[in-house]
């Protein structure tokens, strides 16, 4: 089900969350909130699904055209996933996730054989088989995200939303569970809506970003895009590493082309600083001989060091990417 | 000389301030405690028995038991709506609230029983129209209640708003997107998580209820055998020097408070964590 | 549009919350005041300034201070002891910490009385070094010691299981021995607590009839306490004059904890 939302205003207080937000989400995609915290991205989530709402009379949100601004959370029918799970403690996790079905009045209340069956229908999803009968406490983070998630799904939603999902996991655990997220979603193919602050992570998994700052959208588009062409300032330095040159340009470290101080086409030349080699990567501080205080960040292949024979104190020469036409890095959000 | 962490100190400073703090709880605590038992029993088992099963001391034991079965379900229902609407919502007034909720710890119990017999006492406001239609408040079972009802109020509500705070509205949100009612999130979500904590509060607000003096002693007008309490009934005794009827009756009641750390330090231990409220 | 709300429920608690408060305690409260009101200005101040409230006062105010101030003494150092330190019977003493809180004030009352009685347990060895327990101020002062310590441990208790042995660590490492690390570490992070403790000890005792009133002797201008003296003067009928008492009384309270509350916002503000 595709998820429109127009023009929402929200402001707790004096302090403005959302400034006029407008955002179209394709029936079936996975798509990413970015943004730094406070950036107003939880919020918009949680406006989507009917946990807060937008200032009285700023905008709307419609399910696949259909107004549910003022539809209340447990009749949206959205699966929301909460940053740090919201499990039942008290509960085991097979009754965790028969609560949404459990709850319904009984006439649309499912038979309980038919619950047990949905329940271990979603064990299996998530691959928890075998620990029905646990205790939230008794899992690991990885496993507790995974019954949150299977207690969303138990209720059938048309919009599946996740609170900074991966933001409490160790770094292992997340990566794995990113993949597993990903496969996962192109198997049931459900809208899905995720908030996270992490670049690496938007970018792996999302089919649509949405960078976020100061209570507005900065950019939307597809991770690449995005990547290769931001719009602001704020997009280039908050999506991966940046340089930032003299002249206002920026430039992603492994755009730089590294060559002789000597050889034709230098831009700049500059000494070496730091060189760190790391597998079959290296990374360089280069400090421009121009006597600019900014150091410049560069990613190269470990075979190209070495061919080069560069060490640390070396002078080189740089040269940078042709400027693209869309780049417009000097601009200010809006 | 043997190494020690340095976040602790000495053995001897250790056992001197252990000592201490021993002597002050056995002297401020224990001793008392003790005493009440000693006095009750002092001139034996037939006294102790004869002071309870007297009339008088069973009427008091009935007035007592009824007034907490009435003013403790009361104020459960208070509590537990009063740390719902402080915890899970955030509104204007809420500050205020929470101050007026603690507002009956900072009043006397003396006055607590002043104010209701300033309303509905012989002289009071509505004193005169009562009396037209001979309903009895004040020297009578509702006026009792009324003054119970007052002090012990903040109880409940005391012991629950600390928990539900710290237990955020999380589950509460979950259970929401889920589709459940208010009704169902209380019972299935809510209640489980608090259930130890709001036993505390009502097993507090109990004692409090059943061991009340000052505001009770306002509005009972002490008729024997009629709106004495048993906290009322033992000063009665003291009065009349029948010491050790005195302490029997104080020994019951000391018995109930026993009972009730019994179950608090059983609660904590099944919880595994302190709940240590003020009070 | 009415604000809307995610959680059920605000309504209905909103009311009955309201309700009870206004029921229980704020009307009652209001009709206190409105019938002190009652009296003018003139009669107020005759009331109030007379030798037998005014002696009441001094004593109700001066005693619930000077025990909430021992109490804080007292309480930290049980406190610390509770936290810090293992011994045989700790479980049983903790627990028994919250036995004032328990006990009926009428059996606290009697027993004190009992104990501190110039022929008592302790009452007879006090005796000796010149001291009147009980019928005295100092029986005033020890029960409402009784009432009000347990609140001191209570709050500073959890405060002290937070600390983490970091910070004592970290003053260790830099040469601070213990009574320093305890003096300019520890204590300064354990004063809003104390303060709090102290408050709440304050007010409880303020306001304490049962546990008093026995132990005191009750003698007008020497032993009696102001709650005592509200009953008094509606043993008289004398409803008007109660009133007043009991307004002044309250008003006077609340000052004394609204500033004690403000005090305690400066430091908890100065400790962040």
């Amino acid at each position: 089900m595709s998820v429109s939302i127009q023009s929402i205003h929200k402001t707790f207080g004096s302090y403005t969350a959302l400034d006029d937000v407008s955002l179209e989400i394709p029936d079936g995609s996975l798509t990413a909130l970015l943004g730094p915290s406070g950036s107003g991205k939880t919020t918009l989530l949680r406006i989507v699904a009917g946990l807060e709402f937008a200032d009285p009379g700023s905008g709307r949100v419609l399910f696949h055209g259909e107004d549910v601004t003022e539809v209340p959370a447990g009749s949206r029918g959205v699966g929301f996933v909460f940053q740090h799970y919201a499990l039942f403690k008290h509960m085991s996790v097979a009754d965790n996730i028969a609560f949404g079905l459990s709850v319904l009045p009984g006439s649309r209340r499912p038979a309980k054989g038919d619950i047990e069956a949905r329940v271990h229908e979603l064990l299996q999803l998530v691959k928890l088989e075998g620990l029905e009968k646990r205790r939230p406490h008794e899992l690991s983070g990885g496993q507790r995200q995974r019954v949150a998630l299977a207690r969303a799904l138990a209720i059938r939603p048309k919009i599946l939303l996740l609170d900074e999902p991966f933001g409490a996991l160790d770094a292992q655990v997340r990566k794995d569970l990113r993949r597993w997220l990903r496969q996962f979603h192109d198997e049931i193919g459900l809208t899905t809506l995720f908030v996270t602050h992490d670049q690496e992570e938007a970018l792996e998994l999302a089919d649509q970003v949405v960078v976020m700052r100061n209570a507005r959208i900065e950019q939307t588009g597809k991770p690449q895009d995005i990547y290769d062409e931001p719009r602001t300032s704020f997009v280039y330095e908050f999506l991966g590493e940046v340089n930032k040159l003299d002249d206002g340009r920026y430039v992603r470290p492994h755009e730089i082309e590294l060559k002789f101080a000597a050889e034709e086409g230098v831009q700049v030349a500059g000494r070496v600083s730091h060189l760190f080699v790391a597998g079959p990567f290296a990374r360089l501080s280069v400090v421009p001989e121009s006597g600019s205080r900014r150091e410049i960040e560069v990613w190269a292949t470990r075979e190209q060091v070495e061919e080069m024979a560069l060490c640390d104190g070396d002078i080189i020469g740089l040269r940078f990417p042709e400027p693209k036409p869309a780049a417009r890095p000097q601009g200010k959000a809006k | 000389m043997a190494l020690r962490p340095v976040t602790t100190e000495s053995a001897p400073v250790r056992w001197l301030l252990i000592g201490l703090a021993v002597a002050i709880l056995t002297l401020f605590l224990l001793l008392p405690l003790a005493a009440v038992f000693i006095e009750a029993f002092r001139r034996g088992w037939e006294v102790f028995t004869a002071a309870l099963t007297e009339d008088a001391a069973f009427s008091a034991i009935k007035l007592t038991l009824i007034a907490a079965a009435i003013s403790v379900p009361l104020n459960t229902i208070f509590g537990v709506a009063a740390a719902w609407l402080i915890t899970k919502f955030r509104f204007k007034g809420r500050a205020l609230l929470l101050s007026l909720i603690d507002l009956p710890f900072a009043v006397s119990p003396v006055i607590a029983g002043l104010v209701f017999v300033l309303m509905f006492g012989a002289k009071g406001w509505f004193g005169p129209w009562l009396m037209e239609h001979d309903i009895r408040i004040i020297f009578a079972l509702p006026g009792i209640i009324l003054a119970t009802v007052f002090v012990t109020s903040p109880f409940v509500a005391r012991e629950l708003i600390p928990l539900m705070e710290s237990q955020g509205i999380d589950q509460e949100e979950a259970a929401v997107t889920l589709g459940a009612s208010g009704l169902q999130i209380f019972r299935r979500v809510t209640i489980p998580n608090i259930k130890w904590g709001l036993l505390y509060g009502v097993l507090l607000c109990n004692a409090r209820a059943m061991g009340e003096f000052g505001a009770v002693s306002v509005v009972s007008g002490h008729i024997r055998g009629k709106t004495n309490t048993l906290p009322l009934h033992v000063e009665v005794l003291y009065n009349e020097y029948q010491f050790s009827a005195a302490f029997a009756c104080a020994a019951l009641l000391a018995l109930l408070a026993l009972v009730t750390l019994g179950l608090k330090t059983a609660v904590e231990h099944f919880t595994g964590h302190g709940s240590k409220g003020r009070h | 549009m009415p604000k809307q709300r995610v959680i059920p429920g605000f309504g209905l608690s909103m009311g009955i919350t309201i309700f009870w408060l206004s029921g229980i305690i704020l009307i009652p409260l209001a009709a206190l005041f409105l019938k002190a009101a009652g009296l003018g200005p003139g009669e107020w101040w005759n009331i109030l300034t007379s030798p037998r409230v005014l002696a009441a006062a001094k004593l109700t105010f001066g005693a619930s201070a000077a025990a909430a101030g021992v109490s804080m003494v007292l309480g930290l150092l049980v406190a610390w002891v509770l936290v810090r330190y293992e011994f045989p019977g700790k479980k049983v003493l903790d627990a028994m910490v919250d036995l004032p809180f328990a006990l009926p004030t009428a059996v606290a009352g009697i027993t004190l009385t009992q104990i501190y009685a110039p022929t008592g347990w302790l009452g007879q060895y006090l005796a000796k070094w010149g001291i009147q327990g009980a019928y005295s101020p100092t029986g005033v002062f020890i029960a409402l010691t009784f009432i009000g310590f347990p609140f001191v441990v209570r709050t500073v208790q959890p405060v002290m299981e937070d600390l983490g042995p970091e910070l004592e660590e970290a003053s260790a490492s830099l040469g601070a021995n213990r009574w320093t690390t305890f003096r300019r570490v520890i204590f300064p992070l354990l004063v809003p607590a104390l303060i709090t403790g102290f408050t709440l000890a304050f007010a409880r005792a303020i306001g304490e009839y049962g546990s008093v009133i026995f132990i005191s002797g009750n003698l007008p201008m020497k032993t009696e306490i102001l709650p005592l003296l509200i009953v008094a003067q509606l043993e008289q009928f004398k409803y008007e004059a109660a009133a007043v008492i009991a307004a002044g009384m309250l008003l006077v309270s609340f000052a004394l904890l609204f500033l004690i509350n403000l005090l305690q916002r400066r430091l908890n503000w100065q400790t962040r």
